[in-house]
């Protein structure tokens, strides 16, 4: 379907259906998560206490007390146990890492099942020790949650829905709406990992690559570093780079921000074996899912001193400067590639299919 | 006098920049009459006044004898008060209008010219910018309509007073001659090496010199920067290709003169008319067994591109080295041709030893354009240069402006209103950055040169193309999708003159359907307005998507999946893939379905002349068919297999609100402009595993490749045949349209031509737009077009 695709089809579900609904000045951003500043209430966001806000609608957390992060996703993946993690893995690093790109630091989740009637329970028993690992690992607890079965053939194995809470420090204030010219553009390791090993794994693909497992991690440890290295909003915006990859991510900063993202073909960090199975599947790893890298944009004099501190950790080790942030043309993706080219990374509509004539 | 009269004349074509006002101003006084000439946005206007039967006779060969490069589409007429003024003048332009005149293309040296640059009395003599009314630049430096020195890129040359004078001598060949100039006053070539330094010395002769000692050429052209290397030096070429990374494209040559060309390739009369004639394209021609060319010119091919000089700098420059030149496009392989210095400079630094340049500006880079000759008549491939933008007659235009964008790869657009379509030069394939703003940036250029703002923007349904994102984002229009298969047919009609419905036959590599598939091998039951799809190849999985495009040998391993010999060539150069692609088809990894015909063209090719990988589009089935033996008359069974009616169900939702809903929803057949064929009673597929499998049965039995390519193309022919064959059993239609990218192949052209007019079917094929999807853009605008009449608007 290609709604889930997470490219252009899915924005525009979401903006049609629910931001029509539900339509407020906190969801507006259709950030990975909401910031709720202390005080702050559905009908009247700034009755009790002025707050500032941002372009993009965002929260400025600029103000002494610390403000609550928010947000939830639902995880859905075939098949649910892959090389280098499972569901569980997903649900819990996924919501971290949601409250992480907020800036936040993430404290507590709750976590929610919909099981398919005769669902292994030794399969849910799994599912549950990785998710309570994920969690230690994390730094989070798992403080509530609920689970229904549903009849046979009306779910896919088991469905898990996370939403997680985290406390942002004062003075953070990330959003693609912060980005500007002159920015550099940095990712936090080899990208395409988790989505190459899954795909793989679900065609009953059996290629040799035995470093090929899923990247799934929590990246809370790594933004801490990079906001502590980079402060006073040096750092303007962080994505986890998951459906869609890191091309979608960077479409939506060029939109949002209105500014030309051009990446450097060579720079862009890709594991031998993820390329070699990108080339047999046919798939550009830039559009590929990961589950424990993102995209940070800094500013552009603190290139250096984000990859120190980002490579300073074991989840950031491979990270790299993959592009500048440019004034035109706003709005676009280009891709700098190793002959001189410069290609166009657009956001996908729907499943990927070739344009060749 | 006793019947004297006055007369209003206006003159609509391709009337400005041919010299045309001295031709009126000849004329009139020659008749004896009065009044003036002048043009303005919508082409020329006159008023003579004098004895009616003059006047008359004056309207005559105004219609009937225009100077040689016009085109004159209307001439209307009206009588007028006498004013009694004296003399007869040409006037300035004027800005009035509603800007519909029409700008020639750039046009080759006339021989009037080139005996100038020839005569060392001249004070031309060796200009490398002479040009007349009859020839030299227009499309290429026209920046804004009227077509008048201040709108073209010449506007920063003042006239010396010799130039000025023959600029407004009626009697002059240079009479308005917009880009008229001379050593005194006009443009200077400069020869520099790749750090910009001048080359002390004759241009010319030095850089004959340079090319000589084997080195690399920058040449500033009509419509951008072409590379030169002497062909007959093989590490020249091979230098060539390597720094500009073009692998195994062939390269197009230029020769000095038609016996040059001669010595290199068979030429016929119909080349001959095209080689000598004043669009001056690139000809595929037959190459001789002893053309002294470096083999890695065109590796392996049969045919070459050759083209004779077409503007001042080349004759001059192939005076002083008067070999066959290489003269390929100034880029590095897939980026548009370089035609602004700035990138010129930039970007062939690292390619080019040296740069044979000037300082007229391009303002629209302009591709050559490429055309080979089919049954005695030109069958475009690219159409560029000396043809842009030169308008096609719509024998049903559209009642609202019509803006068609065209597909992905070879995209074109075009701008029509009313009875003109102004297909666009030749932009590239779009997934460049560059060459999506050469799009943008033509359109606009386009609306403004002609004055048309479209009121319909009609796309492509891939959603993907950025041309249909193009499309989605014009708001200030009614957007209308069109079926890529379909938009192939109707271009084919447009191009004919046709209406339909036909049979319409869409071979190419790779389009979207309306069921949201990939389609390709398409047998169509088509109109203007509408189609339904009769037939198509069985579907068979793409295996990684564009990686099976550029992997051909993917292609054999779809179709012929595990079972095939471990010994059979193309599997074992693939062996350590083979297997995981077979089951990325069989599971659908990355793996959609497809019926395209290009893909069964790559399948044989990598079985049979062992092409894996491609480095060009289109590229395995080229080398498929310059191999195949000509005389072999033996051809592989197909067999039809009937499928259930196609479901007119549309597979998707539309991707987003604004999506073009149109496309996806059936059309009720009474919309189709088919309400009087009879419904088809079923649906087929043909089967080209058969094909695919009988291929792979000659190869394994020794059979020599160039006979098994024969019979491979005479198989594709058959099925072509029993295809129409069937749906006119079901629709009684006997005519057929055969377009699609797949139709550049001469030799399947041919035979499928031959089988159909055997069995008694009309053809229709390409004469002045290409088969390829350079012509699409063409095909959406007749589709709008015609659907705006079906609508009923007025
Ligand atoms: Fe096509
Ligand atoms: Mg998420
Ligand atoms: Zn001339
Ligand atoms: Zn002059």
């Amino acid at each position: 379907l290609a709604h889930g695709a997470g490219g252009k089809a899915g924005r525009t579900l979401v903006e049609a259906v629910f931001l029509e609904a539900f339509r407020n000045p906190l969801l507006e951003p259709l950030a990975d998560g909401a910031i709720l500043a202390p005080g702050t209430s559905r009908e009247r966001p700034d009755a009790e206490r002025p707050v500032e806000r941002s372009a993009d609608g965002r929260v400025d957390q600029a103000a002494s007390a610390p403000a609550l992060a928010f947000t939830t996703d639902s995880y859905v993946v075939t098949p649910l146990f892959f090389p280098g993690g499972d569901i569980g893995d997903l649900a819990v690093n996924g919501t971290v890492n949601d409250l992480a790109m907020c800036g936040a630091r993430p404290e507590h989740l709750s976590a929610a099942f919909i099981l398919e009637e005769g669902f292994p329970i030794a399969d849910l028993r799994r599912i549950a020790a990785t998710m309570a690992e994920a969690a230690r690992a994390a730094g989070v607890t798992i403080v509530t949650g609920d689970t229904k079965v549903v009849q046979r053939g009306k779910a896919d194995g088991c469905y898990i829905t996370t939403a997680g809470v985290g406390t942002v420090a004062p003075g953070v204030r990330l959003g693609a709406s912060e980005v500007r010219p002159g920015d550099a553009v940095i990712v936090s390791g080899p990208i395409g990992e988790h989505g190459v090993t899954v795909m793989l794994a679900r065609g009953g693909l059996d290629i040799e690559a035995d470093d090929l497992v899923s990247d799934t991690a929590p990246l809370n440890g790594l933004t801490a570093r990079l906001l502590d290295a980079c402060p006073g909003r040096q750092v303007r915006c962080l994505r986890d780079a998951t459906r869609g990859g890191v091309a979608t991510v960077l479409n939506e900063v060029a939109q949002t921000a209105e500014v030309a993202v051009v990446v450097e073909e060579e720079a862009v960090p890709v594991r031998p074996s993820v390329r070699g199975a990108c080339e047999l599947l046919g798939i550009d790893p830039l559009y590929v899912a990961c589950e424990g890298r993102m995209v940070a944009v800094v500013a552009g004099d603190r290139a250096d001193a984000a990859l120190a501190a980002l490579r300073g950790h074991p989840l950031g080790e491979g990270a790299a400067v993959v592009g500048r942030i440019g004034e035109d043309p706003p709005g676009l993706v280009l891709l700098k590639t190793g002959f001189g080219g410069t290609r166009i990374v657009d956001l996908l509509v729907g499943d990927p299919l070739p344009r060749i004539c | 006098m006793r019947s004297c009269v006055r007369a209003e004349v206006r003159v609509d074509g391709v009337v400005q920049g041919v010299g045309f006002r001295p031709f009126v101003h000849r004329l009139a006084t020659d008749l004896g009459l009065r009044g003036m000439v002048g043009n303005d946005e919508c082409g020329v206007f006159i008023e003579v006044e004098g004895a009616s039967g003059a006047v008359a006779a004056f309207v005559r060969a105004v219609r009937e004898r225009p100077p040689p490069l016009a085109v004159v589409e209307r001439v209307t007429s009206r009588e007028i008060p006498v004013t009694g003024e004296p003399g007869f003048g040409i006037v300035a332009s004027t800005g009035a209008g509603r800007g519909r005149a029409l700008i020639s293309p750039d046009v080759a040296t006339c021989d009037d010219c080139l005996r100038e640059l020839a005569d060392p009395a001249d004070r031309r003599f060796g200009y490398p910018f002479v040009n007349c009314t009859a020839c030299g630049p227009r499309f290429t430096i026209v920046l804004s309509s009227p077509y008048d020195r201040a709108g073209t890129t010449m506007a920063s040359f003042p006239m010396c007073e010799a130039c000025a004078a023959e600029y407004h001598d009626p009697a002059s060949r240079r009479f308005h001659a917009q880009p008229v100039c001379c050593p005194a006053c006009g443009p200077r070539l400069r020869l520099v090496d790749a750090a910009s330094r001048e080359i002390p010395g004759d241009p010319f002769a030095r850089a004959a010199t340079l090319l000589r000692r084997g080195l690399v050429l920058a040449v500033k052209g009509i419509g951008g920067y072409h590379l030169a290397v002497r062909a007959g030096d093989g590490p020249a070429v091979a230098g060539l290709r390597a720094r500009k990374r073009r692998e195994d494209r062939p390269f197009a040559l230029m020769a000095a003169d038609l016996d040059a060309a001669r010595r290199l390739c068979d030429v016929g009369p119909e080349e001959e008319r095209l080689l000598t004639g004043r669009q001056r394209p690139i000809v595929l021609l037959g190459r001789r067994p002893d053309a002294a060319i470096a083999p890695a010119v065109a590796p392996g091919a049969r045919s070459l591109g050759v083209m004779l000089p077409y503007s001042p700098l080349h004759h001059l420059l192939l005076r002083r080295f008067p070999e066959p030149i290489v003269l390929t496009s100034g880029n590095l392989s897939d980026e548009p041709i370089a035609y602004t210095d700035e990138a010129a400079f930039e970007r062939l630094r690292g390619i080019a030893d040296a740069f044979l340049t000037h300082d007229r500006p391009i303002h629209t880079r302009t591709d050559d354009s490429v055309v080979r000759v089919f049954r005695g008549r030109e069958l475009p491939l690219r159409r560029s240069r000396g043809h842009v933008p030169s308008p096609l007659p719509l024998a049903r235009g559209p009642r609202r402006p019509v803006l068609g964008c065209g597909a992905e790869l070879k995209h074109t657009f075009c701008l029509a209103e009313g009875g003109r379509a102004f297909v666009s030069h030749h932009i590239g394939d779009l997934e460049n950055y560059e060459t999506l703003r050469s799009f943008v940036e033509g359109v606009r250029h386009f609306e403004r040169l002609f004055g048309i703002r479209p009121a319909v923007v009609a796309h492509d349904l891939h959603p993907e193309y950025l041309s249909t994102k193009y499309a989605l984002d014009r708001e200030d229009a009614e957007r209308v999708g069109v079926q890529h298969h379909h938009a192939h047919i109707a271009s084919c009609l447009a191009d004919n003159g046709a209406r339909g419905p036909v049979i319409g036959v869409a071979f190419d590599g790779l389009g979207y359907g309306a069921d949201g598939t990939l389609w390709g091998g398409e047998f169509l039951v088509a109109g203007l307005a509408g189609f339904r799809r009769a037939g198509h190849l069985a579907a068979v999985p793409l295996p990684g998507g564009a990686a099976a495009v550029r992997q051909p040998w993917r292609m054999a391993a779809a179709y012929l999946g595990g079972g095939a010999p471990r010994s059979l060539g193309v599997r074992a150069r693939n062996a350590a893939l083979w297997d995981a692609v077979v089951t990325m088809a069989g599971h659908g990894v990355n793996a959609p379905l497809t019926s395209s015909a290009g893909r069964l063209f790559d399948a044989v090719s990598a079985i049979v002349t062992g092409r894996d990988a491609v480095t060009y589009e289109g590229q395995a089935a080229v080398e498929l068919e310059q191999l195949a033996d000509p005389r072999e008359r033996g051809a592989y069974p197909c067999r039809l297999l009937t499928a259930p009616a196609p479901a007119p169900a549309p597979a998707r939702a539309p991707a987003s609100p604004r999506a073009p809903t149109p496309a996806h929803a059936p059309t009720p057949t009474s919309d189709l402009g088919l309400a009087e064929v009879p419904e088809p009673s079923g649906g087929f597929a043909a089967e080209g595993r058969d094909l695919v499998e009988a291929a792979l049965e000659d190869v394994l039995a020794g059979v020599a490749a160039p006979v098994v390519s024969a019979r491979f193309h005479n198989g594709v022919a058959r099925l072509i045949l029993s295809g129409c064959l069937r749906v006119r059993e079901d629709t009684g239609l006997t005519a057929v349209a055969l377009s699609g990218g797949v139709f550049q192949n001469v030799l399947l052209l041919e035979r499928a031509c031959a089988l159909l007019e055997d069995h008694g079917f009309t053809v229709l094929t390409h004469r002045r737009v290409p088969p390829n999807d350079g012509g699409i853009s063409l095909g959406q605008v007749a589709v709008a077009a015609a659907r705006q009449r079906r609508s009923g608007e007025t």
